[in-house]
């Protein structure tokens, strides 16, 4: 086990990682706006992809078409979740909104699976398979690609919270009853904030169903996302970011060490004990804000 | 006029106090014990050990899931791993010779340890991150199983589980596990209904409603929540052991995998928290509605002569199971149990209506 080897497994996790913040910012953004925990962005990544499918080999466009047409369809569906399932939910205790969210997961998921198949589907974005070296490391190109969007939309986002509508997300997200007060419309804001985050989960669908083929696995990226939300706080964008490169780097080094210890398939394994030891020593997270409930 | 209410006066506190003072109730559970004591007779042998007995293991495990969610108001995303415990500690022990009775409470008591593990979750913290820590402890219990060759038999692999043998008699025919099973489940309903007029349920409901009032009056939340998780968790691996010994017959990790807790909350759910006749029901509505909606679709579509393929009928059942959890809440949030309790207070006063409930 040589430096030069970690060395690599930590920047391809690193690269990996801020694919996971892609998941990990739909769940902030949805969180931050609504107090929603969306456990429903790992079916919606999913249904991304099979959307964008559904346009490129189903309609036979082109890609560059077809994904911001994808983009606008899962729009629409984050809309219609929100407006249909999540609103009338508003003020019921929390178990009912968890619950809401995973029978909207298995339901999106099974729908996704009758209607687009459940073989594995490739999806080709252009990003060629062969290694890029940076000096002496190996990295993989498909991540290079996925960080580099990844780091696009935050850096869009940060932009958007310094806008009209983006000042107006951010006072939903500090206090919708103040907000209301004001006569600022939460619900179309928390609408608004669905919305955003179906088109990440579109982004994040189209960028890991280019490296591990379309199918129901995608929808496992919801351990990784919620993990990434919680280590860098619910509700900070900038956190999932971070955390996003920090579980990234974590996962591939301790799994590369421990799977030929354990024999393999620790990569869970690590995401889950950092939830764990994250909610238990700090539960708000790098980032998050100071007010959660404890006893 | 059914619920008849006239005539009932309590004149000791026994009376006052009893689980069912109405005798229709009375008659009415008289009949369904009747006819589960019957229902070896009564119904074919294929839906006795396909639909009867797996309905009453998943009723207890229901049971014991609602008492941590229902009754206390915490959360518990890893149920099944604590049922599994209990299954693959009951097996190891049959296997290596204790008898079954003395087994099944060692799983019990095995599940109960690993359960106040979850509860330790529970001391910290609340709520959204409560649900997270139980759901990522759920699989890391599913890892640990699946990859400790002691415990699973190595990765991929199934336990035999052993004949049943209860004081000496071995139970092999469907009929006595289904005795088994509706013991077990008539054990566990009978707890619960207990537990909502001792001092423990009412200490429990009081930790729900709010903590800090309940440590007001003198509850001591911490020790409340532990022994709700400590007990629900005995009822969950007994309630594993006895699925594995009279339903499957053989243990695997994906038996009890993440899913099954998720199935186990929709259960919850959909029955009605803190229910128990609404657990009964929503563990056979989750149960067997998927499959018979699936059969109906099929049904229909063969009338129609439209073309399933057999990949939409193999997702299909998934779809109605999220669809059912998704109505469920938006059109009665509180379940099968709340719409028993309504069409329940409506003949409490049938004809008059205008009667107070």
């Amino acid at each position: 086990m040589d430096l030069m080897y970690l060395l690599e497994l930590g920047v391809n996790g690193a690269l990996s990682g801020l694919m996971y913040s892609l998941v990990a910012m739909g769940i902030v953004l949805i969180y931050k706006s609504s107090s929603v925990p969306n456990l429903a962005q790992g079916a919606l990544t999913m249904v991304g992809a099979y959307v964008v499918l559904a346009f490129a080999d189903g309609a036979g466009l082109p890609m560059w078409a077809a994904i911001p047409l994808a983009m606008i369809t899962m729009m629409g569906l984050g809309l219609t979740i929100e407006r249909v399932a999540l609103r009338r939910l508003a003020g019921r205790p929390i178990v009912m909104i968890l619950m809401m969210t995973l029978g909207l997961d298995i339901f999106l998921r099974a729908v996704t699976l009758v209607i687009g198949g459940g073989t594995a589907r490739p999806l080709k974005i252009g990003v060629s398979d062969a290694p890029l070296f940076l000096g002496p490391l190996l990295l993989n190109r498909a991540y290079v690609v996925g960080a580099v969007v990844a780091l696009l939309l935050f850096a869009v986002f940060v932009f958007f919270f310094r806008t009209r509508r983006g000042v107006v997300l951010r006072a939903i997200a500090d206090d919708y009853m103040a907000s209301w007060a004001v006569g600022i419309s939460v619900e179309r804001g928390v609408a608004f904030s669905w919305a955003l985050s179906s088109l990440v989960a579109t982004a994040a669908g189209v960028l890991w169903g280019s490296i591990q083929g379309v199918d129901q696995s995608l929808s496992l990226l919801l351990l990784k996302g919620i993990t990434v939300a919680v280590l860098g706080g619910m509700d900070s964008l900038g956190g999932a970011i971070l955390a996003g490169i920090g579980l990234g780097v974590f996962e591939a080094v301790a799994s590369g060490v421990l799977d030929p210890m354990l024999g393999g398939g620790s990569r869970d394994l690590v995401v889950a004990l950092v939830l764990i030891l994250t909610i238990m020593i700090r539960p708000h997270g790098l980032f998050g804000r100071h007010d959660i409930e404890r006893l | 006029m059914l619920f008849r209410q006239a005539g009932i006066r309590h004149t000791d506190y026994a009376s006052d106090r009893a689980l069912f003072p109405i005798p229709a109730d009375r008659a009415m559970i008289v009949a369904l014990l009747a006819f589960g004591l019957l229902a070896p007779v009564l119904v074919s042998s294929l839906a006795l050990s396909s639909y009867l007995t797996p309905w009453l293991v998943w009723t207890s495990a229901t049971l014991g899931l609602n008492l941590i969610i229902g009754w206390a108001g915490q959360f518990h995303f890893g149920y099944a791993a604590v049922m599994a415990i209990g299954a693959y500690t009951t097996v190891h022990g049959v296997r290596a010779g204790i008898p079954w009775e003395i087994a099944v409470v060692l799983g019990g008591l095995m599940s109960t340890v690993i359960g106040v593990v979850f509860a330790f979750a529970a001391l910290r913290v609340k709520g959204l991150y409560l649900a997270l820590s139980t759901l990522a402890l759920q699989f890391v219990m599913d890892w640990v199983i699946s990859h400790v060759p002691a415990i699973s038999g190595g990765v991929g692999a199934t336990l035999q589980a052993p004949a049943m043998r209860l004081l000496g008699q071995p139970i092999k025919s469907e009929v006595g596990l289904y005795y088994v099973a509706l013991a077990w489940a008539l054990l566990v309903t009978l707890f619960m209904l207990n537990l909502r007029r001792t001092a423990l349920g009412r200490a429990l409901v009081a930790v729900r409603e709010k903590d800090y009032a309940a440590a007001v009056i003198g509850v001591q939340a911490f020790r409340y929540k532990l022994v709700a998780f400590a007990t629900s968790s005995f009822i969950g691996g007994v309630s594993g052991a006895v699925l594995i010994f009279t339903f499957y017959h053989a243990v695997t990790p994906e038996q009890f995998a993440v899913n099954v807790s998720i199935e186990l909350l929709a259960m919850v759910i959909v029955g009605g928290l803190a229910s128990i006749i609404g657990s009964w029901f929503g563990a056979a509505f989750i149960l067997l509605m998927p499959g018979q909606i699936n059969a109906l679709i099929a049904w229909i579509a063969k009338l129609l002569g439209a073309d399933i393929g057999i990949e939409t009928l193999a997702h299909l059942p998934h779809a109605v199971y999220g669809a059912l959890i998704v109505g469920f809440l938006l059109v009665e949030p509180m379940g099968l149990g709340k719409l028993y309790a309504n069409v329940r207070n409506y003949l409490l006063v049938w004809p008059f209506g205008y009667a107070r409930k």
